[in-house]
């Protein structure tokens, strides 16, 4: 093997690697948060809806996720652009990405309301709960509560997936290693570099969620397991 | 837009479905491997697979892309071919997914069938591959179709760093060329999912088939 690593003259740009952790931090926090709560809202509309709104969040549901990521932030970003609507480039990311991540995250939602059973709800009537806290307490809490992991894996898929919105040229981790490749020539020294930088922040985002839960869920804390 | 043009997305799609089926053949393969590794009884085994599944869903696809777009350099291959290298790392990242998947589905058989199958006096090997794995694959199918859009819509990714010449590819030549994105993209956008829908629905069928055959 003649080849002779050179990890030296790419970490020299370390400050650029971190701005693109920052940015692609930035970027997952936005969507998880904005995705997360129009998710929930959008599982609560297909599950308890009217006819029409449901069919049209089903709808909405099934193009989003029979169809790529990059194909919908061209179609959304240049798409815009082109009728003259301009914004900056994060703004547009974060946008695309919010309406992709909202699409499964209604579908894990609505997983777990599906799964809450009726006895449950119609024992929170008989205990006198309002309709509207039985849906908070004895059917959207708790099934949050079972769907969480699966919750989790996706919007960590979601932190890996904002690299594609490099291609419409935001500078984000995978963006702006693009510029550190260009100087330096070293492209597979770089993504080995991105690779770990990668690693390392899905394990940290993972016990980060991994925490909120045991903060968020008190009593499956309390109880030690899953209702 | 001109027949021309029809016929340039229409060779995306089949640059699509191309990486798509090579990807879940070789994929199936390696995820087999690896999900048998998860369930074997030498705990050094278990780990290597738990830990190539792990590192591998912890990295973006892009990023793996990369690894085997420009890796191949320093074993002193000057370049290798864009099918290749996308094929490679579509296969390196299903094949983890795949094997978290069914492993699973072998888990999920019945723990007395492992029983019986023992007490016939079958080996271990016997006993996965001729009582285990022909129940696990009816689990198994519902899954792995719902898995395959999952390919299709990765495939899309070797159009970013490798320029494998495929729908979204094409597509985006397009439209760099005539600047009309609602129109091409919304092309290749009906293309994948007149590719993706079917998959997705017969998912669910199959799921709902299983469900009931089993309650």
């Amino acid at each position: 093997m003649s080849y002779q690593f050179d990890f030296a003259s790419v970490l020299e740009y370390w400050p650029m690697f971190l701005q693109g952790v920052k940015t692609t931090l930035v970027m997952s926090f936005w969507s998880t948060l904005a995705g997360f709560i129009m998710g929930v809202l959008c599982a609560i509309a297909r599950s308890s809806g009217g006819p029409w709104l449901r069919k049209s969040v089903g709808a909405y549901v099934e193009i989003i996720r029979n169809t790529p990521l990059i194909i919908q932030s061209y179609f959304l970003i240049f798409g815009l652009s082109s009728v003259g609507l301009t914004m900056p480039i994060l703004v547009g990311a974060i946008l695309a990405l919010v309406i992709n991540i909202t699409a499964y995250t209604c579908e894990i939602v609505r997983a777990g309301i599906e799964s809450v059973p009726r006895s449950q709800r119609e024992a929170g009537e008989c205990l006198g709960l309002s309709p509207l806290q039985v849906y908070w307490h004895v059917i959207l809490v708790p099934a949050l509560e079972r769907v969480y992991p699966a919750l989790t894996s996706q919007f960590i898929l979601l932190m890996l997936v904002t690299s594609v919105l490099s291609a419409v040229g935001t500078e984000d981790l995978f963006g702006i290693s693009g510029n550190i490749q260009a100087l330096t020539f070293r492209n597979f020294e770089v993504f080995l570099v991105l690779w770990v930088v990668y690693l390392a922040m899905s394990f940290l985002v993972r016990a980060a969620f991994t925490l909120a839960g045991k903060v968020m869920f008190v009593r499956k804390r309390r109880l030690g397991t899953l209702l | 837009m001109n027949s021309d043009q029809i016929n340039y997305l229409l060779q995306g799609a089949y640059g699509t479905l191309l990486l798509s089926v090579l990807t879940f053949v070789f994929a199936s393969m390696l995820g087999l491997v690896i999900a048998l590794m998860r369930v074997s009884d030498n705990t050094l085994v278990r780990q290597t697979a738990f830990g190539y599944i792990n590192i591998i869903q912890g990295t973006p696809l892009l990023v793996l892309m990369g690894v085997c777009f420009y890796g191949p350099s320093i074993l002193g291959y000057s370049s290798v071919p864009a099918l290749f290298a996308a094929v490679l790392a579509l296969t390196v990242q299903s094949s983890a997914f795949l094997g978290e998947i069914w492993r699973g589905c072998i888990e999920s058989v019945p723990q007395n069938q492992w029983e019986a199958a023992e007490c016939l006096g079958l080996n271990r090997v016997q006993r996965m591959f001729k009582v285990i794995l022909p129940q696990a694959l009816r689990i198994a199918t519902p899954p792995t179709v719902g898995f395959m859009v999952q390919i299709v819509k990765n495939t899309s990714f070797a159009s970013l760093v490798i320029g494998f010449a495929e729908l979204s590819y094409n597509a985006k030549i397009l439209n760099n060329a005539t600047f009309k994105p609602f129109l091409y993209f919304g092309v290749a956008a009906v293309l994948y999912f007149i590719i993706c829908y079917p998959l997705s629905w017969m998912s669910l069928r199959l799921e709902r088939k299983l469900t009931l055959a089993r309650s």
